[in-house]
């Protein structure tokens, strides 16, 4: 640490007053990030707590290392099932090996490096144009978009959406904190939209590259449960093995279990926000309860089949967990106020599930909900301050007369 | 009785203030980045450059002759029923327009389809009218007309221009990037499919604006 500390201070004359001035954001970031910061205010009391920007996003990506290594664990568990690789014993020996790991780490890996170079240098750029410091907000979003993509998506492709998703989902409306879209879910739209064809189906969401001379075991499908629910309303996995995680999907989205450890850290800690959580879980909830009343009266076929799926189940499958817990919560761009933090949550996961069961081009409908309640919650916010501010007139004209 | 003779001094038809008549459109006071009118059209038919030439050659051609013909009228026309002449005017060279187009080159004409019909509700033609043709000579108005034309048709070929080239590889139909950088023929590239969307052509418009405003700082409003 001395180390870093000596060469930061040797520095810091260069871009405070020296030649390379520009640079000062750049080496205040990197020198916040090792080291306490020594800015002091200057006026006026302030409330003293430990609790900053940096240690906001390190919290959230804390809580985001069970579902990060789960991911790493299942990428292999996947890719050599469906090659027929497995080793003999049960699901927690064949699923807790090095090779699985290291399988794992060696996609996922480039893929949050090759985020985080991208996002940060136009990040850095802004910062360096506009002459502020560079904001933490993307620590976040860099491990955020590689586990909501799926494994095979080529490296550039994730670059691109990423400088999309920094440059017009943040950076135009003025940065960390003035985004009115959630910027790791507008890399996945991007992405999703533009290169279609590696981003949903049933080829991409498990590597199947032939290796040591095995090819795709006979009547391997590598689809997800969403997708197969979208197009037949069944599925082979079981509840069971969506909680836990043994199933294809976006890297992250998997396993249910590791997603709600991380949601324990982070209502514990007091980052995320546990009502946005609740409230979009009961959203789900209340809409697989509607599907399943409803499924009585429809005529039998595929729609019936998935409304008619257990209404709790919905969220085990697919990103809804995922979303739910670190998309939605996403302080920027959530709703603000504690009571549209409710109406807002309770939209999300009723329209996850409303877009997932009606729409099957989109198997997997957190992502729209979770960005179209974005652009509504200023609106929910300014419903929630009227009514607040009509109720305490109305109070004031009590009191008065 | 004196009588009162009012004699401007003769103008070159190709002065500077005629001149800045067609070009001030192209960048200070482009119909479509700076007075962001005739949006819906620019972002319908970009997705490819070969209607896009087609459609602004059509409002080029229709702004001009527009803008002559209601300027050699502008005196004759009363001023309660002007904008249902201006509008017979349009309606009339659009369809000339739209059966020169059928004639000719009846492919682009099919993918263009209603959008040579609404030329008619573009707002730069009305726009251009109300605020110049009305009020100046029939020269001036037609160089205008042009300059406005032009403005519109540059925007319209450099969105096309991107969205052809990344939505799908092509400039004018034909194949830019080479067909082996694909990844289904072992390559790395793929084709943005979002390009071909209509919410790109708005990004892309929009990026445009930014670099234009970026470029020519006057221009940036309040």
């Amino acid at each position: 640490m001395k180390l870093f500390q000596n060469l930061f201070d040797a520095t810091r004359p260069a871009v405070t007053t020296g030649k390379l001035k520009g640079l000062y954001p750049l080496h205040n970031a990197l020198e916040t990030m090792f080291f306490v910061p020594n800015h002091n205010s200057h006026s006026g009391a302030h409330v003293r707590d430990a609790i900053d920007m940096k240690r906001t996003m390190i919290t959230v990506i804390f809580a985001l290392v069970p579902a990060l290594l789960f991911g790493m664990f299942n990428a292999g568990y996947q890719h050599y099932k469906a090659l027929g690789l497995l080793i003999q014993g049960d699901l927690l020996t064949q699923f807790f090996t090095l090779s699985n790991f290291m399988f794992g780490a060696l996609k996922i890996v480039p893929m949050i490096t090759v985020t985080y170079i991208a996002g940060l240098a136009i990040e850095i750029y802004f910062a360096y144009r506009n002459k502020h410091a560079v904001n933490e907000g993307f620590l976040v979003s860099g491990i955020l978009i590689p586990l909501i993509m799926p494994i095979d998506i080529p490296l550039w492709m994730v670059a691109v959406s990423t400088a999309f998703a920094v440059l017009f989902g943040k950076e135009v409306f003025g940065g960390t904190g003035m985004n009115v879209l959630n910027p790791a879910l507008t890399a996945r739209a991007f992405a999703f939209f533009a290169y279609p064809t590696y981003m949903s189906g049933d080829k991409i969401w498990v590597n199947t590259t032939p290796e040591q001379g095995a090819q795709i075991v006979d009547g391997y499908s590598g689809a997800t449960a969403l997708g197969q629910l979208a197009t037949s309303g069944q599925t082979n996995y079981s509840a069971w093995d969506a909680f836990w995680g043994f199933v294809p999907g976006s890297i992250g989205e998997t396993s249910t279990f590791a997603i709600l450890l991380g949601a324990g850290f982070l209502i514990y800690i007091g980052v995320g926000s546990w009502k946005i959580m609740l409230s979009t879980v009961l959203g789900g909830l209340t809409m697989g309860l509607i599907f399943n009343s409803a499924a009585d009266s429809m005529e039998p076929g595929a729609l019936q089949n998935y409304m008619s799926l257990p209404y709790y189940q919905h969220l085990m499958f697919g990103g809804f967990a995922f979303g739910a817990v670190f998309m939605a919560t996403d302080p920027v761009s959530a709703a603000h106020t504690e009571r549209g933090k409710w109406i807002y949550g309770f939209l999300v996961g009723l329209l996850s599930i409303l877009i997932r069961v009606f729409n099957p081009a989109y198997p997997e409908g957190v992502m729209l909900a979770i960005l179209l309640m974005n652009v509504f919650a200023p609106l929910i916010d300014h419903y929630v301050v009227q009514a607040n501010i009509s109720k305490r007139l109305k109070r004031l004209k009590l009191q008065q007369s | 009785m004196s009588q009162v003779t009012k004699s401007e001094p003769k103008e070159a038809p190709f002065s500077k203030k005629n001149v800045k008549l067609v070009s001030d459109p192209l960048n200070g006071s482009n119909p479509v980045t700076v007075q962001v009118l005739g949006i819906c059209s620019a972002l319908a038919i970009t997705v490819k450059l070969e209607p896009a030439i087609v459609m602004g050659f059509s409002v080029l051609v229709v702004t001009a002759f527009s803008n002559l013909i209601t300027s050699l009228m502008r005196n004759l026309i009363p001023n309660r029923i002007r904008i249902i002449v201006q509008l017979v005017v349009v309606a009339a060279l659009v369809i000339v327009v739209d059966q020169i187009l059928k004639a000719y080159v009846y492919d682009v004409s099919k993918q263009l389809s209603v959008f040579v019909g609404l030329i008619i509700t573009n707002c730069i033609l009305m726009g251009r009218i109300e605020a110049f043709a009305l009020a100046n000579t029939p020269w001036k108005s037609f160089l205008d007309g042009i300059g406005n034309g032009a403005g519109y048709a540059a925007v319209l070929i450099i969105v096309a221009f991107i969205r052809e080239l990344l939505g799908s590889g092509q400039l004018y139909g034909f194949q830019v990037i080479p067909e082996s950088w694909y990844l289904h023929n072992g390559g790395w590239y793929s084709n943005n499919g979002m390009m071909l969307l209509p919410p790109m052509a708005l990004i892309v418009l929009a990026v445009l604006i930014w670099v234009q405003r970026a470029k020519f700082r006057q221009l940036i409003e309040d």
